[in-house]
């Protein structure tokens, strides 16, 4: 008996000792020396891709996607009531990013805002009437999201010379992306946005549509994933032409 | 060039990528763990932990290594994060709750990486790095010596000795693990994945005012997380989230760190048992399923019926532009059929069907080509049923490998297959007869019933990813998840060193014409349709009310 628990305890202690030993290796000189590689090499990767306008300031991330809403005014009418929770109002000026509406505010940790990345999780069948997505089905559900944001991009993005037609509108800009910080539109989704971008910033639409297409990513090396549009990049090179 | 045409060619560049490395990682792996030299660093770790590397375990004594070490580190992850308040470089996080803390313990000890909390909101540096990455490799080094040990046991005969678990548990972590997550992050990080110990700090925004990022050691984390079928995410989004994964390379470069070991593992199998034809035909059997599932995901993800993706024109919903349907759908599957679970698009929102099949990947058991280690042992064991089957349709006594397999190895192997449904489904059943866990479902109906289902058959096989919809921190789901993800990782264990002891223990039967090939491609065409049937029969009724019953609606 005493002989089992002695040879117990030696084996607990083997074992521990050889956590220990391994945490070291694994968990404190692997990390700081591939820190050290990363930092020395890829300095700018490894420190979140930041990009810089023209005057140098830092605007954010190139892969972390941001939203361009209007600042919220207080309520410009009074008898709408206290609906303190009304969803932000695109700026139409710039190039819009894939919704993200649908995704939870940080309710774990409040001590910082912290962006916050995540899926709506919701499932292709949820809020659907006898099987199809309609204005009726429940709000909040992702059938709602989808709809909603159909007919906004539609509506938003057709101009007097230039009319969106619901076939016209890509996936991805009535979908919400897996990290709900997706950094690219799909080329479609900008070249849709191309006529009520020029007319809001009085552009030509020429150039808008020279700027998308610079901006725009092909797949690598021809074949691995999609092609794409990196908003932030865009906007920010938008952001150039309009003040020169 | 169209989306599916990119989608299958980027399957090709992810086979040819394996191919490549498949025989000079496979052949390095049989060294390693046959090698009887001990280096000098490894030398000093051995005098640390107090342990002859060279003296031989039989298989009792095997177990209880296996079984220490993972006690030890299972109590070690929860004190690190109940502690986590106090401890310095933890970003002012908070301590996690008991049932969290036990949960999330138990789930990176046990391969799983399930996760209940959301990572940028809950660890900091010391957690994530110092505890939580460090499981990430020796929880994976656990697996591959236990499937070494398995190995051994048909590879030797008239000992019951199957090696020494703490020299494979070491070389496992510092000669194989080590090096090639070393080279992985350098990769990862020049994709742009972030690397540093800049905490919590304010970025400035295109529209004016800041945004708020927690910075870390993030690729020397996601290059282990793939690589070790781990599937523990830094952040919340796990590899959708573009500082995890930022490219379309970095996508294709993660699975593979996904698939390659497992895969070349059986190179090493048949490295160590004499015969490079057994390693071959146990890897056609891996190979067809991965394919055969890749293309089915790609079809039905392409096809997107669902009435949101009827009006959206895609199912792009929980996928992210730069990957598209074709390499989330590759990826999805590799997590599934392996024990790994990290996602780059968001499981819930995929097609009926497609939900479908990530379950079924995962109740296969994982050994398509599994998780590192597990899915060669859960393969073999596979292996063994099907030579029995076969044994009973023309009245021999089957054998595997020169291995009879007796009254004694079966029950082994029938213990291991019914392990993991008896968990998976008895839980589920459990929680949705209870009036309160199904509280936590997000989505209504056939849907919601599949949250819960995949919940139990992640958390039992050891996969990690989630129908995220389930809010899974609740008392009763971290409870109930963590048991499962322990007993599913080493009651199986149990019955895999046991029948390891007990075949090396056998003296060798020659080989006659009346022995079964099992080199030959009808022994894998037998072995395919064993793991369909077996599997098919156990989990249809459920895949029928959740995955089926929406898929087949829309």
């Amino acid at each position: 008996m005493n002989n089992s628990v002695g040879n117990t305890a030696r084996l607990i202690g083997a074992g521990l000792r050889a956590l220990l030993v391994l945490t070291v290796i694994c968990g404190v000189l692997y990390p700081l020396a591939v820190t050290g590689i990363a930092q020395a090499l890829f300095n700018d990767k490894a420190n979140g891709s930041e990009i810089k306008d023209k005057s140098g300031q830092v605007v954010g991330s190139s892969l972390i996607g941001q939203t361009y809403d209007l600042p919220k005014q207080a309520p410009s009418d009074p008898t709408a009531g206290d609906d303190a929770e009304e969803a932000a109002k695109p700026d139409l000026r710039w190039f819009q990013p894939r919704p993200s509406n649908g995704l939870g505010a940080n309710s774990v940790n409040t001590r910082y805002s912290l962006i916050l990345s995540g899926a709506t999780n919701r499932s292709a069948d949820n809020g659907a009437v006898n099987g199809k997505c309609t204005k009726d089905s429940e709000e909040g559900s992702l059938c709602a999201q989808v709809v909603a944001a159909k007919e906004a991009v539609i509506a938003e993005n057709s101009t007097a010379s230039y009319k969106v037609e619901p076939e016209d509108v890509p996936a991805d800009a009535v979908t919400s992306s897996g990290s709900g910080l997706d950094p690219d539109i799909s080329p479609e989704y900008a070249k849709l946005q191309v006529h009520r971008v020029a007319e809001q910033s009085k552009l030509d639409v020429k150039q808008v549509e020279k700027l998308v297409a610079d901006h725009t990513t092909g797949r690598t090396l021809g074949f691995m994933g999609e092609p794409r549009v990196n908003v932030l990049e865009l906007n920010t090179a938008l952001k150039a032409l309009t003040k020169s | 060039m169209s989306p599916v045409l990119a989608g299958v060619l980027q399957l090709l560049a992810l086979i040819a990528a394996l191919a490549l490395a498949y025989r000079p990682l496979g052949d390095y792996m049989a060294r390693v763990y046959s090698s009887e030299k001990h280096y000098k660093p490894e030398k000093w770790i051995y005098k640390a932990i107090g342990a002859n590397p060279s003296a031989e375990m039989r298989w009792p004594a095997y177990l209880r290594g296996v079984l220490a070490f993972s006690a030890v580190s299972v109590l070690f992850l929860y004190a690190l994060q109940r502690a986590q308040g106090v401890l310095p470089g933890s970003l002012g996080f908070q301590a996690i709750d008991p049932d969290q803390a036990f949960n999330t313990a138990a789930s990176f000890v046990a391969n799983t990486n399930w996760q209940s909390y959301s990572g940028e909101q809950a660890m900091g540096h010391v957690v994530q790095t110092g505890g939580l990455a460090v499981q990430n490799f020796v929880s994976a080094a656990v697996g591959m010596a236990v499937a070494v040990a398995l190995v051994r046991g048909f590879a030797r005969s008239r000992t019951g000795e199957l090696g020494n678990f703490w020299a494979d548990l070491v070389r496992g972590t510092v000669r194989i693990l080590l090096p090639i997550a070393v080279i992985g992050a350098i990769v990862l990080v020049a994709c742009g994945v972030i690397q540093n110990f800049a905490g919590i700090h304010e970025v400035g925004q295109f529209l004016g005012g800041s945004q708020q990022w927690n910075g870390g050691a993030v690729a020397s984390q996601e290059v282990i997380k793939e690589l070790g079928t781990n599937g523990g995410g830094y952040f919340n989004a796990n590899s959708a989230h573009p500082f995890e994964n930022p490219t379309p390379f970095s996508n294709l470069f993660e699975i593979f760190l996904i698939l390659v070991i497992p895969f070349a593992l059986t190179r090493t199998f048949g490295r160590m048992v004499g015969s490079l034809r057994q390693g071959y035909a146990i890897l056609a059997t891996m190979a067809t399923i991965w394919i055969g599932f890749t293309a089915l995901m790609m079809w039905t993800e392409f096809a997107h019926h669902g009435p949101a993706f009827d009006v959206a024109g895609g199912a792009m919903e929980g996928k992210e532009t730069r990957f598209g349907v074709g390499a989330s759908a590759i990826f999805s599957v590799a997590t599934t059929l392996t024990s790994t679970g990290a996602v780059n698009s968001f499981h819930s929102s995929y097609t009926g069907l497609g939900g479908g099949i990530q379950l079924l990947g995962m109740q296969l058991g994982e050994i398509a080509p599994g998780g590192v280690g597990s899915g060669l042992y859960g393969m073999l064991v596979m292996a063994i049923i099907a030579v029995f089957i076969a044994g009973l349709m023309v009245g021999r006594t089957p054998e595997y490998l020169g291995k009879k397999i007796g009254t004694r190895e079966i029950k082994f192997a029938a213990c291991y297959i019914l392990v993991t449904p008896a968990l998976a489904l008895g839980f589920t059943a459990a929680a949705m007869a209870l009036p309160t866990p199904p509280h936590s479902m997000l989505n209504s109906g056939a849907h919601g019933f599949s949250e819960v289902l995949y919940a139990y058959t992640s958390g039992a096989n050891n996969n990690g990813s989630a129908f995220g919809g389930l809010n899974a921190d609740t008392q009763w789901f971290n409870s109930t998840i963590g048991i499962a993800m322990l007993l599913g990782r080493f009651l199986p264990m149990v019955f895999v060193l046991a029948l390891a002891g007990s075949l090396a223990g056998q003296k060798p039967v020659p080989e006659t014409a009346g022995t079964l090939r099992t080199d030959k491609p009808l022994y894998t065409g037998l072995l395919v349709g064993t793991i369909l049937i077996v599997t098919g029969l156990t989990y249809f009724p459920a895949l029928a009310l959740g995955p089926l019953a929406e898929g087949l609606a829309s």
